[in-house]
């Protein structure tokens, strides 16, 4: 195998120019493949980070139905304590989440004293909030990111309505309710501080102390609209998702005290939903996918191309010599995998310096921190990464077309009738 | 001890819509460490008998025996494993690969068709080298390398695996006249060394009286032969 490889390296090298120009062709292929999976991965994780960490989370749990008649913020669905309860144990089992909250979602009117407008508001306990959606506090436009984010009596508001209502920090506001039995009250807030809206469901939400929203909703018991999950590492996303969905399966009981609805993903009237079943951004992640596929595809059909012609002049231009080698015994299978070994140090060749390549510029871009404006988003520095699997998986898709793209010309020279191709002119 | 045998033998080609017969029922036979020529103007079939011998091509009809195997009845695999075992081949245009110095292009049987250990490969190479004169040159490539040089080199590489039978299909067609005749010669000496059968082709009258057996060829018959070591008629 060594001598094989021998003799295909200097037949490589006796058409230098040719294999230069075909290894630099795939370098450039996969160099580009690579850093575009790299920029393209951060963006989209980026992007996701956004939205995760600023208000959607990585898990929501809602009871059966809530989410299908979300938009109307429907009180009569939120998860009774025991619920709640079920779910909090079920949580506190699971090594890859990290934090959770709970939320009391309601739609209420919105009044600075002469204007009144619909706003939606959640009640977080802030702790709870801002450990599960850390990028919160950094929403805020005006107010101090210092200090709790909110105290009983205080409220957050997003920027439009602070904007469209000439509301300021320090303000007083009323927020009026209906609560579930169809009574309304009102209840006065000291506006803390105006929040960035964001693209995506409760992007443009405000913000209230969870005791004030059920003070506000006259609630008998602690119910919740909504709790949302952190994971340590996104990446689980689906091992958590599936082993949460089984635990709250059993929650039978729960359902039975509440009097909820019927089995869900979650089972036991609880439904589990991941933030791209809630986010209408997932659609653009998906496409970044798809972009990525389609890229790839091209970077194959080069490589294809260009080594499957390589290797056909390779072929057509040593004809007389595979006669030669043929004549003097070489068996068909060694000639097949002399010229299947010089496709594939092409393909090697040219993957190996192209990943090198590639690792080095994502390196740099690091280093340079290149940074970018995403909506409202300022600055956002880019950190392309690039996982080892995809990394080994690119790379080993390009040498395996490589590989077949030398087949058919390599299996034609093995295939090669001597006494013609020793008369080959 | 007869190394080759041949039964009316006969070669036909399609060539477009005509058979060409090329060879038309000869009977012949070669004794082993014979120094034997096919002799016959150009088209007249002697290639395709060499061909034939080396099983590089299948007989149409007939019989043809070499080393002891009936050769029309090897398929491709089988026919390349045995010219790997047996036969060595020299080339009108030397065939040396370009990409390999001389030391390498007499290695290369010995490891890409057969498989020798490396000591036994360095001397068996280093014992060619001297023999065809060739050890100062050992690190060229052939384009460093005159042309009666390279049939040298070519001749080496055709005894590398001690083959019993080496063919030549005009080894002397792209020499000048002085060169060809000292590569016949060395052809023989190897013969006379190494015990080896040697059978050329050649169309020139300069050297076909170094044969020590010659079978005259002309439109697919053998003619005549010398009367010396074997036997041939139409």
């Amino acid at each position: 195998m060594l001598n094989v490889l021998k003799i295909a390296l200097r037949n490589l090298a006796r058409f230098g120019r040719r294999t230069l120009l075909t290894s630099t062709l795939i370098t450039l292929g996969i160099a580009s493949v690579l850093l575009f999976v790299a920029v393209a991965g951060s963006f989209k994780a980026m992007m996701i980070g956004q939205f995760t960490d600023a208000v959607l989370g990585h898990l929501e749990v809602h009871r059966r139905g809530y989410v299908a008649s979300i938009d109307n913020l429907p009180l009569n669905l939120n998860m009774s304590p025991a619920m709640v309860e079920q779910v909090e144990q079920a949580l506190k089992k699971m090594d890859g989440v990290e934090a959770y909250s709970t939320r009391v979602k309601l739609g209420a009117m919105f009044s600075n004293f002469t204007e009144t407008t619909s706003v939606r508001i959640n009640g977080v306990d802030p702790e709870k909030e801002v450990a599960t959606t850390p990028l919160l506090p950094g929403r805020l436009t005006d107010g101090s990111r210092e200090g709790a984010l909110l105290k009983p009596g205080e409220i957050l508001i997003p920027t439009l309505l602070a904007r469209g209502m000439n509301v300021k920090v320090g303000d007083m506001i009323v927020l009026v309710a209906t609560n579930r039995d169809g009574s309304v009250n009102g209840k006065t807030f000291t506006v803390r501080g105006i929040l960035e809206s964001i693209t995506g469901p409760s992007g443009r939400d405000g913000y209230i102390h969870v005791n004030d929203a059920r003070d506000l909703l006259r609630m008998k018991e602690p119910e919740v609209s909504e709790i949302v999950i952190r994971l340590k590492d996104p990446g689980q996303l689906d091992q958590v998702y599936a082993q949460l969905s089984q635990e709250l399966s059993g929650n039978a009981g729960a359902e039975g005290k509440s009097g909820g609805a019927g089995k869900s993903p979650g089972g036991g009237g609880l439904e589990v939903h991941t933030w791209a079943a809630l986010s209408p951004f997932s659609n653009i992640a998906n496409m970044i996918d798809l972009l990525t596929v389609f890229i790839k595809i091209m970077l194959v059909s080069i490589v294809l191309v260009s080594v499957m012609n390589v290797m056909i002049m390779a072929v057509y231009e040593r004809i007389r010599e595979i006669g030669t080698i043929s004549a003097i015994g070489t068996p068909p299978g060694r000639i097949l995998s002399l010229f299947l070994t010089e496709g594939l140090l092409l393909g090697l060749g040219g993957t190996a310096l192209g990943t090198v390549i590639s690792l080095a510029a994502i390196y740099a871009m690091n280093v340079w921190k290149i940074t970018f404006n995403f909506g409202m988003q300022q600055g956002l520095v880019l950190s392309p990464a690039i996982s080892p699997r995809d990394v080994v998986t690119i790379a080993g898709m390009v040498v395996l077309m490589a590989l077949l793209a030398s087949f058919q010309p390599a299996w034609k020279a093995s295939r090669m009738d001597p006494v013609r191709a020793l008369g080959h002119v | 001890m007869t190394l080759i045998r041949a039964e009316h033998l006969t070669k036909t080609y399609r060539s477009g819509e005509v058979d060409v017969q090329a060879v038309k029922g000869v009977d012949f036979a070669i004794e082993a460490k014979s120094f034997v020529s096919f002799v016959g103007p150009s088209g007249s079939g002697k290639s395709t008998l060499l061909n034939m011998i080396g099983c590089l091509d299948h007989p149409s009809s007939g019989k043809l025996t070499v080393i002891g195997a009936d050769v029309g009845s090897l398929d491709r695999r089988a026919a390349a494993n045995f010219r790997g075992q047996h036969i060595g081949f020299v080339f009108q245009d030397f065939n040396l690969i370009p990409v390999l110095t001389v030391y390498e292009n007499i290695e290369y049987p010995l490891i890409m068709v057969q498989d020798w250990p490396e000591q036994k490969r360095r001397k068996q190479i280093t014992r060619l080298l001297d023999a065809v004169d060739m050890s100062a040159q050992a690190n060229k490539r052939p384009d460093q390398i005159s042309g009666g040089q390279k049939q040298r080199v070519a001749v080496a590489r055709a005894l590398a695996t001690n083959a019993e039978l080496v063919l030549a299909d005009e080894p002397t067609a792209n020499l000048d006249h002085d060169t060809a005749y000292r590569i016949i010669r060395l052809m023989k000496k190897m013969r006379d060394e190494f015990g080896t059968t040697f059978v050329f082709s050649t169309h020139d009258p300069k050297i076909i009286g170094e044969a020590e057996l010659i079978f005259t060829v002309e439109d697919g018959k053998l003619h005549q032969s010398s009367p010396q070591l074997g036997v041939g008629h139409a």
